[in-house]
């Protein structure tokens, strides 16, 4: 199957990874794990709404939004898991603003293309692997009809 | 060229004391020839969000195990990884990490493989160094590459392989992991990846003791006395026993191991670092499931 095409805002982050070499990829995502955004006030005080990431190694939750089929991601995870961190902030600005398709259409494997396994080791990748498969598991979920 | 011990009164009473230091002792001796502070941590990114003043990171997955091959790297890796971590064979390494020195402890387990005589742990890891109040760093420092010799690793005395521990039922067994993957419910500890065994439960006649018992609330190790009722009076460990620890990939029965070697003094402690992951999709060895011990198979 040839390259799958991707979004964007998403091929941007890829060839941005891809660009450093292995030590400074772990820079690149130091910096991804660093804007991390806070919560937005509405779900600052929701913990209700947020859905563990079971395949993540610390405490990691994520909440999607679809509004006029746009989606939006949240998340939370603490400062002393930066490399969590630093997958949720990927997923967050990668995913933020695309259609739900185009979220679903994503290569579930889109982990595994930033070139961050030797980096952070397979193991570690997982958690990003996961955190994708359930903000696309809510998105299937909001926007059944 | 080893540095003095901690005479903290609180690790007076361990096996080998000389294995322990305080953070306060590490703050102390900050900058002190022939002293190197290794950070070794789960999270691959926490020492670039500050570290100890001067402190090396080495990682277990990057450094420490072979990219290929299932195992750790060889005495020309070790010696490669040492040289540019500014490590003499004397240095007196200091080792430090998240998760109550979980990582550290695995980083220790190794460094000891191979033979590195004076290798210690701060005692609480960074929890308590945080704790405390005291200061990190972003700089990262750049050692002057060392000299050290290759030195082939010792998988003997240590380190269990399957067949190891298949010869040593009917000995003492230490399963570290977490009740449920003890008793079958789950493979994997809560909370953590799937890391791929077949099959869930336990060696039998492997006593359940959780790696975290041996750690108070904030995260230095417990005084002897409780270790004491945890392992001897709850685990049934006696003077002379011949002891496998194991868990899922190791790392935390090296933890155990630190405990019960050079806290408690059982001289005769192996890490199986194949652990459950091994263990759990090896073809007929045999399994235990529930929260009972289990007998020892006949063989």
């Amino acid at each position: 199957m040839s390259e799958q095409q991707i979004p964007s805002q998403l091929a941007e982050i890829r060839d941005d990874f891809l660009g450093f070499e292995l030590r400074d990829r772990l820079q690149l995502l130091l910096e991804f794990a660093n804007e991390l955004p806070e919560l937005p006030a509405r779900y600052a005080d929701h913990p209700d709404l947020f859905e563990r990431v079971e395949e993540c190694q610390s405490p990691v939750f994520i909440f999607i939004e679809v509004e006029n089929d746009i989606v939006h991601m949240f998340a939370t995870a603490p400062a002393e898991a930066p490399t969590t961190r630093g997958f949720a902030s990927i997923l967050v600005q990668g995913l933020s603003g695309l259609s739900s398709a185009e979220v679903l259409e994503l290569s579930d494997d889109f982990p595994q293309t930033l070139g961050l396994s030797q980096a952070v080791s397979p193991l570690r990748l997982r958690g990003m692997t996961g955190m994708l498969a359930r903000a696309k598991r809510q998105i299937r979920l909001k926007t059944a009809v | 060229m080893t540095i003095e011990r901690d005479p903290a009164p609180q690790f007076a009473e361990f096996s080998h004391p000389e294995r322990l230091v305080s953070a306060q002792w590490v703050e102390e001796h900050l900058g002190e020839p022939g002293l190197v502070v290794v950070e070794s941590d789960e999270d691959v990114l926490l020492y670039e969000t500050g570290h100890i003043r001067g402190a090396v990171k080495i990682d277990w997955h990057t450094d420490l195990n072979d990219p290929v091959t299932r195992d750790y790297i060889d005495g020309e890796g070790f010696a490669e990884l040492m040289s540019r971590s500014g490590i003499s064979r004397d240095s007196t390494v200091v080792i430090y990490g998240d998760k109550t020195n979980w990582w550290a402890a695995y980083a220790l387990w190794v460094f000891t493989l191979f033979g590195h005589e004076d290798v210690r742990l701060m005692d609480g890891g960074r929890a308590k160094w945080e704790a405390d109040g005291r200061e990190y760093t972003l700089e990262v420092p750049t050692p002057t590459p060392t000299e050290y010799p290759i030195v082939e690793r010792s998988d003997s005395v240590i380190r269990a392989f399957r067949d190891d521990v298949l010869a040593h039922l009917g000995n003492p067994l230490i399963d570290v992991r977490s009740p449920e993957e003890y008793s079958g419910a789950r493979t994997t500890v809560p909370g953590y990846p799937e890391e791929g065994a077949l099959r869930a439960g336990h060696i039998p006649s492997a006593q359940s003791v959780p790696w975290s018992k041996a750690v108070a609330e904030d995260g230095t190790f417990r005084p002897l006395s409780e270790l004491n009722t945890i392992y001897r009076e709850g685990a049934g460990l006696k003077d002379g026993d011949d002891i496998v620890a194991y868990c899922r990939i190791g790392e935390r029965s090296s933890h155990t191991w630190f405990v019960l070697n050079y806290l408690m003094g059982f001289p005769n402690v192996r890490n199986y670092d194949g652990s459950w992951t091994e263990w759990g999709s090896l073809v007929r060895v045999p399994i235990a499931l529930g929260t009972e011990p289990g007998d020892v198979p006949s063989r």
